[in-house]
């Protein structure tokens, strides 16, 4: 008699899994990727996707309609403003001014606050001292009244909005970042690095930054949702990104007046443009942090 | 050779002081320890006896709790605690290695092989990274790592725990240090890559040269390892000597404890020794001998005042009255119930 092992049918597959296989495994938010990837292509894109300069309008066509209400033309999709500027255009480029606003803010905060955490954490005593108790008075004071004070002061353009903001939020990046080095530095490799012979300068950043990047990256698309709707604040109370620039919560600002007379397309597309790009960011962010954290991912 | 040791430590303390300042732990306290070139010297000891701290004190990583309160620790006829921080670190992994106590997670899981073993040698060296990573091949091929030019590529976790120890072991030799300090690096070992590991451990320090402190609990590992014998109990050196003469007649009933504890094969015992009691707390120690409470042979001055190191033969110290007793007085008063 013989006996066929089980084992015969079993063939290991060694294949790496495809490059794309992420997407196909089903929990790839694909909706707010293709929002935001979709956001972003036309921040880049602006220039040959207005269908209108978004700074110069006609004073001849004020407050027209999108196109399916009465009195609107398809000349101007989604109507135009006081001043007769075509709003689709506005829109198109103020995703510009919030991408731009809204990453390399994050990018400071990251980079600031990563910095001043390693420090703190790898460093320890007095510095560990004085980093975190500036950190607590930071986050004392709210972050968008600190925002409205340092640009009363520094005075409104899109660069000083970026320093501002990254300005008020390292804070969130520096305690996660520190919480992380107090573990990672007991860690055996640090050890290791120590007993290597290595100075702090190298453990810091040969052994440490690398390890904290991951949560650095999650912080920060959780982030971007946070510095997109500060940005847009900040230009409805004018103080932000000044006027003749398009950005979306100058426009939100622009059109309040007009809400109460009928003229809600001023307000709702802003608005619906700010919730879609914020929403997105903040599903993606969901998304990574899951994806990078081992405990969730139940490895 | 000559005749000065390449490592002497003399008197050497160390106290772990708690925040206010009120408890003091002496976690080393007077050790007096010798190791010459090419040499390995065994300390043996139960948990929480000092062992790790003095490996600690001798590299200078101490945590910043404890306080390295006496003593000198001549390196190659250097003060190693008159050195700078700066002096210091390019002491360490140059001079003086070291293999932790859990060398599986010794590897950063975020560089390949080559990187962590090239990192030493670019930092002490300055080597390029061409060269490091060349030296690298060489040192992965000296701890036998199969088809190292491949290895070098990949990711600790694509390694066994026997293989990535010995990765360990081949930074600690990389920049071709004199000493090698090896805390407990067997213990998460199964027992054949355990001996494999003792063997290739042996093998580098007789190619090397390397002197070789071995921190460990395991007797066994002791008698095949080592020379030099260190005892430690509560902080202190209670015995010291060549390993055989320690082996054959013990001179502190707690080495004369410590061996009877090991089983043996051809023993005919019902059960294994043990040594009754608890090691003492080390921030409150007791007046005299640390170890009279748990002392089958006690007498009544072993509890008032603590007994100095003593010389009992050439080479060998015992930190016990009744080997004072031995040479200079007649039978001292016994009070306990004697040897069993």
């Amino acid at each position: 008699m013989t006996i066929t092992s089980p084992l015969d049918s079993v063939s290991l597959s060694l294949e790496r899994p495809a490059r794309f296989a992420f997407i196909r495994r089903g929990d790839f938010p694909i909706i707010p990727s293709a929002i935001f990837l979709s956001i972003a292509l036309v921040a880049i894109f602006a220039n040959f996707l207005a269908p209108h300069n978004p700074e110069i309008g006609s004073l001849t066509a004020r407050f027209k309609p999108p196109f399916w209400q009465a009195g609107g033309t398809t000349k101007y999709l989604l109507g135009t403003d006081q001043l007769g500027r075509d709003v689709l255009s506005r829109l198109i480029f103020g995703a510009r001014v919030s991408m731009v606003v809204g990453l390399t803010a994050v990018m400071v905060a990251g980079f600031i606050g990563t910095a001043l955490g390693i420090i703190s954490g790898y460093i320890g005593g007095w510095v560990d001292q004085v980093i975190m108790r500036l950190t607590d008075t930071w986050l004392a004071i709210p972050g968008l009244t600190f925002a409205i004070f340092l640009a009363a002061i520094v005075g409104p353009s899109m660069w000083n909005i970026v320093i501002i903001l990254g300005a008020v939020y390292w804070t969130r990046y520096a305690r996660v970042v520190r919480g992380e080095v107090l573990s990672l530095k007991e860690r055996e490799f640090v050890r290791l690095a120590i007993v290597a012979g290595c100075s702090k300068w190298t453990i810091m950043m040969r052994h440490i930054l690398p390890n904290v990047v991951n949560s650095a990256i999650v912080l920060a698309t959780l982030m971007l949702g946070v510095v997109i709707i500060a940005e847009a604040s900040l230009s409805f109370l004018g103080v932000g990104v000044p006027p003749p620039e398009p950005a979306w919560g100058l426009m939100l600002s622009d059109g309040k007046q007009g809400l109460m007379v009928g003229y809600w397309w001023l307000t709702v597309f802003p608005g619906l443009c700010i919730m879609l790009m914020v929403l997105s960011a903040n599903l993606l962010g969901d998304w990574l942090r899951v994806k990078l954290d081992p405990q969730l991912r139940q490895l | 050779m000559s005749s000065r040791p390449l490592l002497e430590l003399q008197n050497l303390s160390t106290h772990y002081v708690s925040a206010q300042g009120t408890r003091v732990v002496r976690a080393v306290d007077e050790v007096s320890l010798c190791i010459n070139a090419g040499e390995t010297l065994g300390i043996v000891g139960e948990s929480g006896s000092g062992k790790s701290t003095l490996a600690l004190t001798i590299l200078r990583i101490l945590p910043p709790a404890a306080q390295i309160v006496s003593g000198k620790m001549l390196f190659e006829g250097e003060d190693l605690l008159l050195k700078s921080d700066e002096e210091m670190r390019r002491v360490r992994g140059k001079r003086i290695a070291m293999i932790l106590q859990d060398p599986m997670a010794s590897l950063n899981p975020l560089f390949t092989i080559g990187d962590q073993v090239a990192e030493t040698l670019r930092v002490h060296e300055g080597a390029s990274r061409a060269n490091a990573w060349e030296r690298a091949r060489g040192l992965l091929k000296a701890v036998r790592i199969p088809s190292p030019e491949t290895r070098v590529t990949q990711y600790p976790h694509e390694m066994s725990g026997g293989m990535r120890q010995r990765i360990v072991g081949a930074i600690g030799i990389s920049c071709e240090p004199r000493l090698l300090i090896a805390d407990e690096p067997t213990t998460s070992l199964d027992l054949t890559i355990q001996a494999q590991y003792l063997a290739l451990l042996r093998d580098l320090q007789r190619e090397h040269g390397l002197a070789l402190i071995f921190i460990t609990h395991n007797l066994g590992i002791v008698a095949k390892m080592c020379d030099q014998l260190a005892v430690m109990y509560a902080g202190r050196v209670v015995e010291s000597g060549p390993v055989s003469q320690i082996f054959n007649s013990p001179t502190h009933p707690y080495t004369e404890a410590l061996l009877s504890s090991i089983p043996r094969m051809t023993d005919n015992r019902q059960r294994l020794t043990a040594i009754d009691g608890q090691p003492p707390d080390l921030s409150s120690l007791p007046p005299g001998c640390s170890f009279a409470p748990r002392c089958p042979e006690v007498f009544d001055r072993c509890r008032m005042q603590a007994p100095p190191a003593f010389t009992t033969a050439v080479g060998r110290n015992a930190r016990c009255w009744l080997a004072h007793a031995s040479r200079d007085n007649p039978a001292p008063l016994r009070v306990g119930t004697g040897a069993v």
